[in-house]
């Protein structure tokens, strides 16, 4: 487990909560045929929030925020993105996910597009932007996740960590307004780990309101300014990070962090 | 205890040029050839090399023996020419009142060339095989131009290969001057461009929930029907070329005709089918279900004779079908049921991952399945595509059952010219339409595994 101990080299400037309201997510219930996968989950999330959930495997934190874009569809409750209600309107499903960008966990890249396509395929196709324009953005975002000389490639000619650098990259090519992490270093070498989550650190300072499901203790102390335990399809904590980290309250919360930091 | 053992290095192994078996003509023969027999070191070993040494030799000798004899039959003790003008005499033995030696058996060419045009083009009209010529000719050229990588203009080319030729080929072959009425073609148009327009106004949501849902369903029958009926006005257009009717097509002008419809048509329908197999939606997905499996649970010959000679009495009077357009679409909806099969195991080789990721960026359904899937699913699939397509080519020989004479039928019917009967006739006749089947079909395979290696090449992994 990365864990670096200096948590003062984030700059702060950008990083300015908003009282505007991104998500709410009210009495939201979730099965998988029998099986009760969130129960009662009620959340909300301000612009420029940075949030990350962590928990035991299995403990519905993937779920949560696949439910977020529809990925997955959730049986009760309400779930408000940027003031669109999510229902079986595929309209609303559509402008949902022009505003959320989504990175997972196996990168979900197109292998049979180059990484400059990769990145202007939604441009070009959901938001009828014309090829040249796409590609300027496509190229402005690769520099920034430090790989613009990989464009021309494929990603299966990419290491791990330069393509979950591109997938972030393809998403903000969309420029979304909220980012949905599903734990992006789970997959990765631990040489590659430091520099997606680099990216991620920088991403947060521009201000971008993200929810990261991750293990990646040091992420968070870094950069989170809330934290979510949850278990068994609940949330089971909720705290800035410092509180979480050094007063876990519930039971469960300290085994968890206890089987973690243990390493 | 004892001391853990420690080594640090100083010095860098060194680093060397691979050993003689591994390189050059050499390498390539060792490993290809001589590896498999050339170990002696223990008596197994040795068994093994020798029996490997025999087993070599035998195949190599069956091999070229039996390659020997057929170059022997077609070629080196073949009769060529026939400058006289003897016909069957020119290939009878001195025992059957000819010239040739006492035992002779090759192949007799001038009874091919002499039925050339018949095993090509059947009873086509003489006057009017330029029109077939010119099919042939501009359907070469520009499937050679979308196969070329380097040409200019592909796209241009391939698109208008699949819509401005077929509808070139259909006028030329059968001379146009269809009959059809223009207020009919009117009257569909109009019922076309009214289901194009609900789609329209389906999908912006003036219509309610349900219509938004279906405007995909309503736009792709509102064009099938426009263009169905658009293709029937301009046939019935009168170019002046006299008409030649399908039953006095023949030959291989059949098999391309047949085989080329089969496999432009199967491949998108089968796509279609194998989307709809996989569809959330239970009618289609039942109804694409039941299709597949009903086409897939005939026979081919059941399939054409239910087309040719029962499908005229569930018709009114008066109502009448061309046979060959009967058999074509019979051998369409086939293929397309098997096609349907070979594309859904690429779809179900995709991750769902691909979906996902396509979806978390707003693409709709069908452009993820467009821009994403079908890509990658089509590409794992080529063999199976190909091995369906070669298939299919071969299957048209049965279209000879409903009397219909493609490149085999027409060869046996040639068979039967006594003018022309020799003990070597019906070989020298199946030896050649089985040399114009390998071509075709050798021509497919071996494109199909350039492509593949084409399109693996720039996805290395």
């Amino acid at each position: 487990m990365a864990m670096p101990s200096e948590n003062a080299a984030v700059s702060t400037s950008k990083m300015q909560i908003t009282d505007e309201l991104m998500i709410t997510m009210e009495n939201v219930n979730k099965w998988f045929g029998n099986f009760h996968v969130l129960r009662d989950i009620n959340l909300q999330v301000n612009k420029g929030e940075r949030i990350v959930i962590c928990g035991p495997s299995g403990s519905g934190k993937s779920t949560l925020i696949r439910c977020l874009n529809r990925l997955e569809e959730h049986q009760a409750g309400t779930i408000t993105v940027q003031g669109i209600t999510l229902n079986n309107d595929l309209k609303n499903i559509d402008e949902i996910r022009r505003e959320v960008g989504m990175v997972f966990q196996h990168f979900n890249l197109f292998p049979h597009l180059t990484i400059l396509e990769n990145c202007t395929l939604a441009p070009i196709w959901v938001r009828n932007m014309p090829k040249a324009d796409a590609e300027e953005i496509a190229m402005k975002y690769l520099e920034r996740v430090k790989i613009p000389e990989q464009a021309h490639k494929y990603p299966g000619q990419l290491s791990g960590g330069q393509q979950q650098r591109v997938a972030i990259a393809r998403s903000l090519c969309m420029e979304p307004k909220l980012m949905l992490f599903d734990e992006p270093t789970s997959a990765l070498d631990p040489e590659m780990i430091k520099e997606v989550l680099d990216t991620m650190v920088g991403l947060a300072e521009d201000g971008m309101s993200m929810i990261c499901v991750t293990h990646e203790m040091g992420f968070a102390r870094k950069v989170a300014n809330r934290v979510i335990f949850m278990d068994e399809g609940q949330v089971i904590e909720e705290k800035d990070p410092e509180e979480f980290f050094n007063n876990p309250e519930n039971e469960r919360t300290k085994l968890f962090l206890s089987q973690i930091l243990d390493h | 205890m004892t001391q853990t053992q420690k080594f640090v290095r100083t010095q860098d192994a060194p680093l060397l040029s691979p050993p003689a078996t591994e390189r050059g003509i050499t390498g390539w023969l060792w490993h290809n050839i001589f590896s498999s027999m050339a170990d002696f070191n223990s008596v197994s070993a040795a068994v093994r090399s020798l029996v490997m040494v025999v087993f070599s030799v035998g195949l190599v000798y069956l091999f070229v023996g039996q390659i020997y004899g057929l170059l022997d039959f077609a070629i080196f003790s073949a009769v060529f020419s026939d400058p006289e003008g003897q016909k069957r005499v020119a290939c009878w033995t001195t025992a059957q009142g000819g010239a040739l030696v006492e035992g002779w058996h090759a192949a007799c060419w001038p009874f091919v060339w002499a039925k050339q045009k018949f095993i090509m083009f059947g009873a086509y009209p003489s006057e009017s095989l330029w029109r077939v010529y010119l099919v042939l000719f501009a359907g070469a050229i520009g499937l050679g131009w979308v196969m070329l990588e380097r040409m200019p203009y592909r796209k241009h080319v391939g698109i208008s290969m699949l819509t401005i030729y077929p509808l070139a080929v259909f006028i030329l072959l059968t001379g146009g001057n269809s009959e059809a009425s223009y207020g009919n073609i009117g009257l569909w148009l109009f019922v076309g461009l009214a289901f194009i327009t609900i789609g329209r106004l389906g999908r912006s949501g003036y219509l309610g929930d349900v219509t938004r849902d279906l405007a995909s369903i309503f736009g792709l029958l509102g064009w099938t029907i426009v263009i169905f009926n658009a293709v029937r006005g301009i046939a019935a257009y009168d170019f002046n070329l006299q008409p030649v009717d399908t039953g006095d097509w023949g030959g291989l002008l059949i098999t391309l005709v047949v085989a080329v419809t089969g496999i432009a048509a199967s491949l998108p329908m089968g796509i279609v089918l194998a989307l709809g197999r996989r569809s959330q939606m239970p009618i289609v997905r039942v109804l694409c279900t039941i299709f597949i499996e009903f086409w897939r649970g005939v026979p081919l010959i059941t399939v054409l004779f239910m087309a040719s000679v029962m499908l005229p009495l569930f018709l009114p009077a008066g109502v009448n079908f061309d046979n060959l357009l009967r058999a074509l679409i019979g051998i369409m909806l086939f293929s397309a049921a098997y096609m349907a099969e070979v594309v859904r195991g690429g779809l179900q080789a995709i991750d769902k991952g691909q979906y996902e990721g396509a979806q978390a960026m707003g693409l709709s359904y069908w452009q993820t399945m467009r821009l994403v899937v079908l890509p990658q699913a089509l590409t794992h699939v080529i063999p199976g595509i190909v091995n369906t397509f070669i298939g299919l080519f071969k299957d048209t020989t049965l279209v000879s059952i409903v009397g219909i004479f493609d490149l085999l039928g027409a060869g046996q019917s040639a068979v039967a010219d006594a003018a022309w009967s020799t003990p070597v006739q019906a070989i020298t006749i199946y030896l050649y339409i089985g040399c114009v089947f390998f071509i075709f079909c050798f021509g497919m395979s071996r494109y199909s595994i350039y492509m593949e290696n084409k399109l693996s090449k720039s996805r290395s992994h």
